[in-house]
């Protein structure tokens, strides 16, 4: 089976098995060129094919009435009224972002924004999730800086606002941070163009940036576990220019405009390679296309490396043929210069010249369609049983509440994340009715009267102890910040931040998660519309926790009734929806206090959890709450804490004990991470409405206390537990973060 | 009336400016691609916030040489009312219209958040609606905004009352701590000394209604509706002829 050319070294080289290489050569009935065994290694990797995940995704519920596109595109759609398409998707950018913090990330926000536009949408939001080390390590603190540096560098001159996301850290992150950046965009739904290539005869263009040596097997890289050797890896980092992708970003919709355009692919990972073989598949069609017509950045590049390279800001359009030069005076108008480099042809293959001669000649559905797809074998992790095992009583006597609460308040992965957003601009574009670091992100859209709340969550740590259903918490909090806000989740997408597959602990570790998004989706009657997969993320053979991000979109009628975080007014009762129960297993309580990650995730029944964003849904549209915080990381205690932030008001509660032993009862009350469980503050002759609607909906809502004052003071079955000045609080939260990062200045 | 938004490639506040104009004002809007040479009648003159060109060199370091900019020069000496806004105000001090340089801000990072500015000048065309010393919570958004001039032009920028905008706190001081990005005697804008063209970083139209946090920028658009009706719509093109 080895003859010709491609020696075992060459294979290897390209992370292709002897096993694929013959599914190679049949598929083209001969031995495949250089080129050609290029294009397969990046088309076959696992970025590229989802090999290893395809089986698994195809699990997820994907369709709904609003869904206008699910996956398979270059982004989903869901209907929200009006006409109009909310446009989204999430994708990784972990393993660049590890080589190069600041370039891996910026090119990560440019991905996924071309993502958006290319589906005939106007990027409006940002979001981002990312997991890093601990920041007493000064190489995860470089990290972190740069990787914030990344995403404001490219996102705040192409004028794209993030508006949210979170910032979470552990030590498994610490070799391989996570950087997962969603984007969402509006379209009319008449607008939205598809990644296709048809029509024999049309021509295809491409636009955008020079193509260079830069990220020649990107999509291989991100295919395999980091080692020692990584930083030698830097060269298939790629450099993003902003400015160039809002040239691009402009002009493309303009061109949309006016109805020339066939179909439209951004070159992301896998470049050329990927756009000209994924279009002429959608389309049944083929592509033909001359390299020596690609504008090229350097001299002397083969036709191997312009089809590799991932050089950033470029696409490929396949235009209407006789309206060429209608496209073309837009692009100039831009200073951009789109180029014809091909034709769209009957059959079906994706055909490589250089210079007239051709130098690869494959079946687009070999590359994409009939990509290898395997069922990887998958067993239980050992350490699992074991983990789950949790007794406090071991534990020896535990601190006070209220140290435990100062503690929780400036550990970074709860404290404020004002260092991060305050370096994006979150308000450009006008449309920010929610500041960052207050849940979930809410923009109105202009020329309705809707609002969109977007959020994305995840929780390592619930996931390691149980993928199932720590994958399901993920959805439902992502979903519960959504109707925080006041808005009805209508579509999801999801980040699965994963080790190695090849190995079957992991393997299941992710089979596992999958099923639980998918249960839990259904459950709240939310489709998944597309996302991304990321796997190998490991260093030396050390995996990071398994970790799923969900991205949910919810809409909201009325932009004026969005719900905030903060309390308003002083004399308005604080209502508990939902129950607290002894769960303490992954909490950021045990990690903090004890470096433990141990026990089981807390219960999720989501039938209430669905019940209980029918509450805050309706309660906000009718106005009867006045603000509504999710509860989760760091618990009830946190979660109070967090609503007086900034307001100028303190609280006083008397809490429902938790089930726990006793030298436990406060820790479990305060800190345990229940599910389904929200702070709403109720003017007080609306608090006697709020408590029969949730009786009706079949929620348990007690009021805990009331806005008053200027601390928080929590009691416990008459116990005094939390007593803290809102200024101390504001001030151990506000400067976690800080403090690691620029100690002279938190001081002063 | 009409505004102008003048649109560099790489601008991205030029919607932002255009919606407070036309849909919160009431007013008419249009932008002007920075290739154009005419700036087709408009009575007010926005130059938005943004990465004009990229701002790879320095910030509105090329921004200058558009053609556009040789109009805005024209309709800027016969006095008619320019507003630089962030970028748009680092466009206007390297095309000379206005005194002094950026430099990056002392954090040496991006910054966006909402600082106080005081109204120092009530005699500008974006400020004539305001109280002398009225204070406004506007958002910053910009990593050079820390303004710089060398002390005797500081001097005389404060004796000819060019100082328009200073951050201050809350009580309208000019603190130490109420300045965000390091700039020279806290300077936030500033008007030339004919006074009809303003700078400022702060975004007064990102602040023009509640629903966003802040509505106290939308009085530097009402002000500049205000000039143009007192002053009995003087033509500022130089070129009227030829139109």
């Amino acid at each position: 089976m080895m003859t010709g050319s491609i020696s075992p070294e060459v294979l290897e080289r390209h992370g292709l098995t002897r096993e694929e290489y013959g599914r190679i050569v049949s598929a083209l009935k001969r031995e495949p060129t250089l080129t050609e065994l290029g294009i397969f290694s990046v088309m076959w990797s696992e970025h590229c094919s989802y090999k290893s995940s395809r089986v698994h995704l195809k699990t997820l519920p994907t369709t709904g009435p609003r869904v206008l596109q699910g996956p398979g595109e270059n982004a989903g759609a869901v209907d929200i009224g009006d006409g109009l398409a909310a446009v989204f998707k999430i994708e990784s950018h972990n393993h660049p972002s590890f080589i190069e913090p600041y370039q891996g990330a910026a090119t990560g926000v440019g991905g996924i924004i071309r993502d958006i536009f290319t589906m005939g949408a106007r990027p409006i939001a940002l979001l981002n999730s990312l997991r890093f080390g601990p920041l007493d390590d000064p190489l995860v603190r470089r990290t972190f800086a740069g990787v914030v540096a990344g995403i404001a560098g490219y996102g705040n001159s192409i004028g794209i606002p993030t508006v949210g996301g979170e910032v979470a850290f552990d030590e498994t992150y610490a070799g391989n941070p996570l950087v997962n950046v969603f984007c969402l965009g509006i379209a009319s739904h008449d607008e939205i163009i598809k990644g296709i290539a048809s029509g024999v005869g049309n021509p295809v263009y491409y636009v955008g940036a020079k193509t260079g040596r830069d990220g020649i097997h990107g999509a291989t890289m991100a295919s395999a576990e980091f080692d020692d050797k990584s930083a030698e890896k830097r060269p298939a980092v790629q450099v993003g220019d902003p400015f160039m992708e809002k040239l691009l970003l402009e002009a493309c919709l303009e061109v949309m405009k006016t109805d020339a355009l066939v179909g439209i692919q951004d070159m992301g990972a896998a470049g050329l390679t990927c756009s000209t073989c994924e279009m002429g598949s959608r389309g049944g069609a083929g592509v033909d296309i001359d390299v020596s017509l690609v504008p090229q950045r350097e001299t002397g590049m083969t036709p191997y490396e312009i089809m590799l390279s991932e050089s950033q800001e470029r696409m490929l359009m396949v235009v209407k043929r006789g309206r060429e030069a209608e496209v073309e005076r837009i692009f100039e108008k831009w200073d951009l210069h789109a180029v014809r480099v091909g034709e769209v042809t009957t059959d079906g293959k994706l055909r490589v010249r250089n210079h007239g001669e051709v130098v690869a000649e494959i079946p687009n559905t070999a590359l994409t369609d009939d990509a290898p797809v395997y069922r990887r074998p998958m067993a239980e992790p050992a350490y699992i049983k074991e983990a789950q095992q949790l007794s406090l009583d071991s534990l020896g006597k535990p601190a006070t509440a209220a140290e435990v609460f100062r503690r929780l308040l400036a550990s970074p992965t709860i404290a404020s994340k004002r260092w991060v957003y305050r370096q994006y601009d979150h308000m450009v574009r006008t449309n920010t009715v929610v500041l960052p670091g207050m849940g979930a992100g809410v923009v109105r859209i202009k020329g309705s009267r809707r609002a969109l709340a977007m959020s994305v969550d995840g929780n390592g740590r619930f996931v390691y102890l149980d993928p199932y259903l720590g994958a399901q918490l993920a959805v439902a909090e992502a979903a519960r910040n959504v109707a925080c806000a006041g808005a009805v989740p209508i579509g999801g997408t999801n980040c699965l931040n994963f080790g190695n597959p090849e190995r079957p602990e992991i393997m299941w570790q992710f089979a596992r998660a999958v099923e639980g998004i998918g249960a839990a989706c259904r459950a709240l009657d939310i489709p998944i519309t597309g996302g991304n997969v990321s796997l190998y993320n490991e260093t030396d053979g050390r995996g990071v926790l398994p970790t799923p991000v969900l991205g949910v979109v919810g809409v909201i009628d009325d932009a004026e009734r969005v719900v905030r975080r903060a309390f308003r007014n002083v004399g308005d009762a604080i209502v508990l929806l939902g129950e607290t129960h002894a769960e303490l297993g992954g909490s950021e309580y045990l990690k903090v206090m004890y470096q433990l990650v141990r026990g089981t995730p807390p219960a999720l029944d989501l039938q209430r959890e669905g019940a209980l964003h029918r509450i805050l849904i309706e309660a906000a549209a009718s106005g009867l709450i006045k603000s509504a915080q999710d509860c989760s990381e760091g618990g009830l205690g946190i979660a109070l804490a967090e609503c007086c932030i900034g307001t100028g008001f303190g609280l006083e509660a008397e809490v429902p004990a938790a089930a726990a032993p006793t030298a436990f009862v406060d820790h479990a009350t305060l800190f345990s991470e229940s599910a389904s469980r929200a702070i709403v503050s109720v003017a007080p002759e609306h608090e006697a409405a709020l408590l029969s609607l949730a009786e009706r909906v079949g929620v348990p809502a007690q009021r805990i206390g009331a806005v008053r004052g200027d601390r928080v003071r929590i009691a416990i079955e008459g116990r005094t537990v939390v007593d803290e000045p809102l200024a101390a609080i504001e001030r151990t939260w506000g400067t976690a973060i800080e403090r690691y990062l620029e100690p002279a200045k938190a001081i002063a | 009336m009409k505004f102008a938004v003048v649109v560099f490639p790489g601008s991205n506040c030029d919607h932002d400016a255009h919606y407070a104009a036309e849909q919160v004002l009431g007013q008419q809007a249009e932008y002007i691609w920075h290739k154009e040479t005419s700036l087709k009648g408009a009575d007010v003159v926005i130059l938005p916030g943004g990465f004009a060109h990229g701002d790879y060199l320095r910030t509105g370091a090329i921004a200058r040489f558009s053609p556009v900019m040789e109009e805005v020069r024209r309709f800027a000496s016969a006095g008619g009312p320019v507003l630089g806004i962030c970028n748009g105000f680092q466009v206007l001090l390297e095309a000379g219209l206005l005194p002094g340089a950026m430099l990056r801000n002392r954090s040496l990072k991006y910054q966006c958040e909402h600082v106080i500015v005081k109204v120092e000048q009530t005699d500008t065309p974006f400020t004539n609606a305001c109280r002398p010393g009225q204070l406004l919570r506007i958002p910053i958004a910009h990593g050079e905004g820390n303004y710089y001039a060398e002390p005797d032009m500081v001097a005389q920028l404060e004796r000819r009352r060019q100082i328009v905008f200073r951050y201050t706190s809350a009580e309208g001081t000019a603190t130490d701590a109420s300045n965000p990005n390091g700039s020279v005697a806290n300077i936030a804008g500033l008007c030339n000394e004919q006074r009809n063209v303003v700078g400022l970083m702060p975004h007064p139209e990102r602040a023009c209604e509640l629903a966003l946090g802040s509505a106290d920028g939308l009085i530097m658009f009402e002000s500049a509706v205000r000039f143009v009706a007192d002053g009995a719509r003087r033509d500022y093109s130089g070129t009227a002829a030829a139109r």
